[in-house]
């Protein structure tokens, strides 16, 4: 049977369809972008008279008083707060690249069969417990445990923080290596080990190498999730503004100052607009680290 | 280094680099291919032809110990190399070392096209780069890749055309130093006029390594081998000199149906 030519013009079910879940689609994708910006402004909105106004960023960037709240003299030095955050973050790296690296490695490229999926749904298990429950063992069993262990007066610093956050890190840094290992081709590993290459030099030079860029964005997920961290870290390191000189110390991390003082803090005040001009920074600082580790990720693809 | 052992080679079996004895391979309760008997003579190439899904692949891999990589697949029956049974080798990794390996696809790794031919003489510990440029070179002109390459040898291996990448492969089996090269269909991703140059190359490598090589292209196996193997169905068929399977008397009518393109 011949079809007219009108046929052509004529529009069916399909084609409303297909332009329905085009535009449904493009709706959804939008948004991801339109509440990211929104965050942006919120933050901006609330804190941008204070960061252009009073704000002395000489101050807030060299000085460790952080005194938002006193009478006739309020300072807003940020220094501490940021070297809180930065050591925490920096000691659970320390504890999280090595624990997470070997862990991804194991699952990749050692373990088989129904280890292989019992480990990847315990580390998924892991990444699912909330840091309030982290928060908790850090005050309840490390706290104790470094009092201990090095003799010293109280157990809440760097070092019990860092070991927390660590801890908290390292599942879903193991995930994503383990993605990075997994998306290395396996007629890579064949042809290594065809030519007489020990399990170990076919990881060393062959699968780390290929996989280094998606393992760059799992360490910088990890850092900014240790950026980012509230309550855990709020609840181990002890909550008080000092430079740390040892891992002993006590320190305060921005996160946990903004989730401690904002409640206190009247609205549209000076002392409210400086923790949201923390709030900014640290949006600034993890946008940054995710960028880098999207950068990191697409150099894998290219490569 | 790869030292040579004195128990290897008596002379009795010096004419025979691979002696293969009822060789079964299974993949979980399934044999793919069963009691396979078969010699491979030094300085030899030896063809396997056979239509897909006859176990030639499957028997290659079984040569170098590769079988152990995989979960499922599991191999019976002894395979003298060298008179030495390479199941009872204790260092499973200077048996591979001393077989090359060509797969179907060019695996060019990730690395650059020197680090693709240095990357077994490093893996046996040798570190004077004077000793590595020297193999790269010897290796590189051996399977009539150096001149395209000699300029950019610090190019990723990946960014070399297919043919190219399929060459670079072959360098880099020849960089292992092998007795034995295999070859799994060597010529599927490479054009008419690079697979005639590395035909030549192999059949200049045939006075220092002893080749075996499956293909699906009854033809090369006719301009190549001197002998070849026949598998169907997971059997080896028959074993014979090449022309005779070709134009002289067969033992059975299925390798004349075979090789005269009449089914397969």
């Amino acid at each position: 049977m011949r079809r007219s030519v009108g046929d052509l013009d004529r529009r069916g079910r399909a084609w409303y369809v297909d332009k329905a879940v085009a535009g449904l689609v493009f709706i959804g994708g939008i948004s991801a972008i339109v509440f990211i910006i929104g965050i942006f402004v919120f933050i901006t909105r609330e804190g941008w008279t204070f960061v252009f106004g009073t704000l002395d960023f000489g101050e807030f960037f060299t000085s460790i008083e952080w005194r938002p709240t006193s009478e006739n003299d309020p300072t807003y030095g940020a220094l501490a707060l940021i070297a809180g955050t930065a050591s925490v973050t920096g000691l659970a790296m320390l504890v999280a690249v090595p624990f997470s690296l070997g862990a991804a490695i194991f699952i990749a490229e050692f373990a088989t069969g129904r280890t292989r999926e019992a480990l990847k749904v315990l580390v998924e298990l892991l990444a699912a417990i909330p840091s309030v429950v982290w928060g908790f063992i850090g005050l309840a069993i490390m706290n104790p445990l470094i009092i201990d262990l090095f003799d010293v007066p109280i157990g809440l610093g760097v070092l019990n923080s860092g070991i927390i956050l660590g801890l908290m890190a390292a599942p879903i840094m193991t995930t994503i290596a383990e993605d990075a290992l997994k998306a290395v081709p396996d007629g890579y590993r064949e042809a290594a080990e065809a030519m007489g290459a020990t399990k170990w030099q076919v990881i060393r030079q062959v699968v780390l190498p290929a996989g280094k860029n998606g393992l760059m964005a799992a360490v910088l997920l990890g850092v900014g999730r240790g950026f980012g961290e509230t309550m855990a870290v709020l609840m181990a390191s002890g909550h008080s503004i000092n430079l740390p000189t040892s891992p002993f110390d006590s320190v305060r991390a921005l996160t946990a100052t903004i989730a401690a003082e904002l409640g206190d803090a009247p609205r549209g005040m000076e002392h409210y607009q400086a923790l949201f001009t923390l709030g900014i920074f640290l949006f600034i600082v993890t946008f940054c680290i995710n960028l880098a580790a999207d950068i990191a990720v697409r150099g894998v693809r290219k490569g | 280094m790869v030292t040579p052992d004195p128990t290897a080679a008596p002379s009795a079996t010096s004419d025979v680099k691979l002696s293969v004895r009822n060789l079964t391979i299974s993949y979980g309760e399934e044999a793919i291919l069963r009691d396979v008997s078969l010699d491979v003579r030094e300085h030899e190439i030896f063809g396997i032809i056979g239509p897909a899904g006859s176990g030639k692949t499957s028997f290659l891999r079984s040569l170098n110990r590769m079988d152990e990589v995989s979960d499922t697949m599991s191999v019976e029956g002894s395979v003298l190399f060298s008179g030495r049974d390479i199941h009872e080798v204790r260092n499973v990794y200077n048996l591979r070392q001393r077989i090359g390996v060509v797969f179907p696809l060019p695996v060019g790794l990730p690395l650059t096209i020197y680090e693709n031919v240095a990357l077994s003489p490093r893996l046996r510990g040798i570190r004077d780069k004077s000793t590595l440029d020297e193999t790269v070179e010897r290796c590189l002109t051996r399977a009539a890749l150096w001149d395209e390459v000699k300029d950019r040898l610090d190019a990723l291996g990946s960014l070399l055309s297919g043919g190219q990448q399929q060459r670079l492969t072959i360098a880099r089996a020849l960089s292992q130093d092998p007795e034995l090269l295999l070859l799994d269909e060597f010529s599927i991703a490479v054009d008419p006029v690079t697979t005639m140059r590395i035909e030549d190359v192999l059949r200049d490598l045939k006075q220092e390594v002893t080749i075996i090589m499956v293909t699906n292209l009854v033809q090369q196996a006719r301009r190549l081998a001197d002998r070849t193997a026949f598998f169907l169905n997971g059997k080896l068929v028959e074993v014979g000199e090449t022309e005779e399977l070709f134009t002289g008397s067969v033992q059975d009518q299925r390798t004349r149906d075979y090789v005269e393109g009449r089914f397969g």
